[in-house]
């Protein structure tokens, strides 16, 4: 396995790269001599029902990796370790879209890496169901590092729903690799839901590369408090028509430091790319929306929105839109704007019967609007409760 | 039911009413009549207490109480409802979820008889709505909450005539009974609604009050200009 061993090198030369944007972390805080809990369990009750698949992996250990019965020969999963034994031809994928060098981070995971999944839909397949994924930090000071490689196969449409959480007493680094690779003709959605704890620190690295005629929706959704969270993934439409949606709905509270950005670089001819950004900051959040779309192809188009709600006075919301044209033929747009809710809105809904308080959180709620994310609707009901949950609990 | 008494509202310290006094008992329509500015618009938001509008003297009577401090869903909660003429855009929220929090009457009947796109109903409220649509959302929402006492702001506006139609026979039979205030500076609502007394507003005072058809013809045929007098 010479190309492993050149990966690891790559990476020894940068662990002490400290990462472009975000504060730098001490590692050397997070334990990462954990015990290893065996045997796998059983999926939940219901979940062959509602899900296609499952991955749940705690701490280092993956606790479930399965695929549901109508499903086995349509998708694969499995932990990371055991897709490289099981694929030479992984080597195809492995760094690929996400630079072993990036950073700090990208190099720990390469050097000391602790599962991620292998998820990989079959060419032509359409999986109607979900497909589940689910990363869990449960003891104190763990650091989790996971790579993460999916794999939509041309022809295949599938939707990847992923949960990242913590116990909530806990504090933990998660640093999370997700190499996403988007055959021709394939269609998928990600939707990635975070759901951390104030002592937590989050530097997720992905990237997608996508061939012709492909498509792919990448929802991202955080709903709690969180130490801090930097990632700035990025989305290359290498071949023609392919198109990418990159949409973000952000909450951030307490002294939660949050710096999020999508890259979407248009390659391919009549490539489409859009990001699509609601940031609400409450107490003393501070919140970096950062979105860059670089036109590098004729007829392409990209567009980046970003609307922020600032409920506090200590809280802060940075919109930074960057379009980079390198072709006379690509169209290339943004619009952004950050305020408060206007008083004349919550006077309306109190008008109707409303307490100021329930004015104020319907209105953030459909701030918070997932129907941008293009979702399936039972799954879209299920986080729209969530939402719901997380800004009536907040204001 | 309403009573106000010896009102004087400010807003941004300039004094846009002046002494006004009206009462409209249980079971009566009552009309305010006015030239654009001359306060309508302030007297509907003093009597449901939004922000911006200071009471300097006089109060606001509602069922025998004095709401005049009171905040604006506790005037709601015990019985007033109003239509607004400009209301603001709610990014966000369907028209169908607001409706779900507040509406306490059937909505079959007063979607049917206002003719409501069910359309309309999946889309957020106020925004990109045409006056036809605002007019039609309103009356939807104040009906549906079946309130005690109805303030309606030129609900004859801004309103194409077949619109016009469809809302003036709206109200002929959903106010029967009913006690209202409707504020409009056309009149054309007169034509579909038996009121039993109106006001004439005219530079933030009560100008004149008496019979409404009176009033409605004199002000077509010698326009506000009378109420100089």
């Amino acid at each position: 396995m010479r190309w492993i061993e050149k990966c690891k090198e790559k990476a020894r030369r940068a662990v002490n790269k400290p990462p472009v944007y975000g504060h730098d972390i001490d590692i050397g805080l997070y334990d990462i001599s954990l015990e290893l809990r065996e045997g796998k369990k059983e999926l939940f009750p219901g979940a062959e029902k509602r899900f296609a698949g499952s991955y749940v992996q705690i701490d280092h250990s993956v606790i479930v990796e399965e695929v549901s019965k109508q499903y086995k020969g349509e998708i694969e999963i499995m932990r990371i370790e055991d897709a490289l034994e099981a694929y030479d031809w992984l080597e195809d994928y492995w760094w690929k879209a996400v630079k072993v060098d990036t950073d700090k981070f990208t190099a720990l995971a390469e050097l000391k890496l602790h599962g991620g999944y292998f998820i990989r839909i079959l060419p032509g397949k359409k999986v109607e169901l979900p497909i589940h994924a689910c990363m869990l930090i449960y003891h104190d000071r763990t650091l989790q590092n996971v790579h993460n490689i999916v794999i939509a196969e041309p022809n295949s449409e599938a939707h990847i729903i992923s949960g990242c959480a913590i116990r909530p007493i806990s504090r933990g680094l998660h640093v999370g690799i997700t190499e996403f690779y988007i055959k021709k003709g394939a269609k998928l959605v990600y939707t990635m839901i975070h759901n951390w704890s104030e002592d937590t620190h989050v530097r997720p690295r992905s990237a997608a590369i996508l061939e012709k005629n492909s498509t792919f929706i990448n929802n991202y959704i955080n709903l709690r408090s969180v130490g801090s969270i930097q990632a700035y993934p990025s989305f290359v439409c290498q071949e023609d028509n392919s198109r990418v949606s990159v949409n973000s709905i952000v909450f951030g509270d307490k002294d939660s430091i949050i710096d999020l950005g999508a890259e979407i670089v248009l390659k391919g001819l009549k490539s489409r790319g859009e990001i699509i950004s609601r940031a609400v900051a409450m107490d003393n959040a501070q919140i970096v929306m950062r979105g860059r779309i670089v036109g590098e192809s004729n007829e392409s188009k990209g567009h980046y929105e970003c609307r922020g709600l600032l409920l506090s006075d200590t809280a802060m919301i940075h919109s930074i839109p960057e379009l980079i044209g390198r072709r006379q033929g690509s169209e290339l747009s943004h619009e952004a704007a950050i305020g408060k809710i206007s008083r004349d809105e919550i006077e309306y809904l109190m008008s109707r019967g409303l307490e100021e308080r329930d004015a104020v959180s319907l209105i953030v709620k459909g701030f918070l609007d997932i129907e941008l994310m293009n979702l399936p609707e039972q799954l879209a009901n299920r986080i729209k409760v969530l939402v719901d949950m997380t800004t009536e609990k907040a204001i | 039911m309403l009573r106000v008494e010896k009102l004087t509202v400010g807003v941004a310290n300039e004094t846009i009413l002046r002494d006004i006094s009206l009462e409209i008992p249980k079971g009566e329509v009552h009309i305010l009549f006015g030239p654009n500015g001359s306060g309508k618009t302030t007297l509907v938001k003093t009597i449901l207490g939004l922000s911006g509008y200071k009471v300097i003297s006089g109060r606001i009577l509602f069922l025998g109480k004095d709401i005049t401090n009171l905040s604006t869903n506790e005037r709601v909660r015990l019985g007033i409802g109003a239509a607004f003429q400009r209301p603001p855009e709610v990014r966000g929220v369907k028209l169908k979820d607001l409706l779900r929090l507040t509406a306490r009457n059937d909505l079959e009947e007063i979607i049917n008889d206002l003719k409501v796109d069910r359309n309309l109903l999946n889309r957020e409220v106020n925004v990109k709505f045409s006056g036809g649509e605002i007019k039609k959302s309103e009356l939807l929402q104040v009906f549906a909450q079946n309130p005690k006492f109805i303030i309606l702001d030129e609900p004859d506006s801004g309103v194409d005539l077949e619109n016009l139609n469809v809302v003036g026979r709206f109200l002929a039979k959903h106010l029967t009974n009913k006690s209202a205030l409707i504020i409009t500076h056309i009149g054309y609502i007169l034509k579909f609604v038996r009121a039993k007394k109106a006001y004439v507003l005219y530079k933030g005072r009560i100008a004149m009050e008496g019979d409404p058809g009176r009033i409605y013809e004199k002000i077509k045929r010698e326009g506000y200009a009378f109420a100089l007098d």
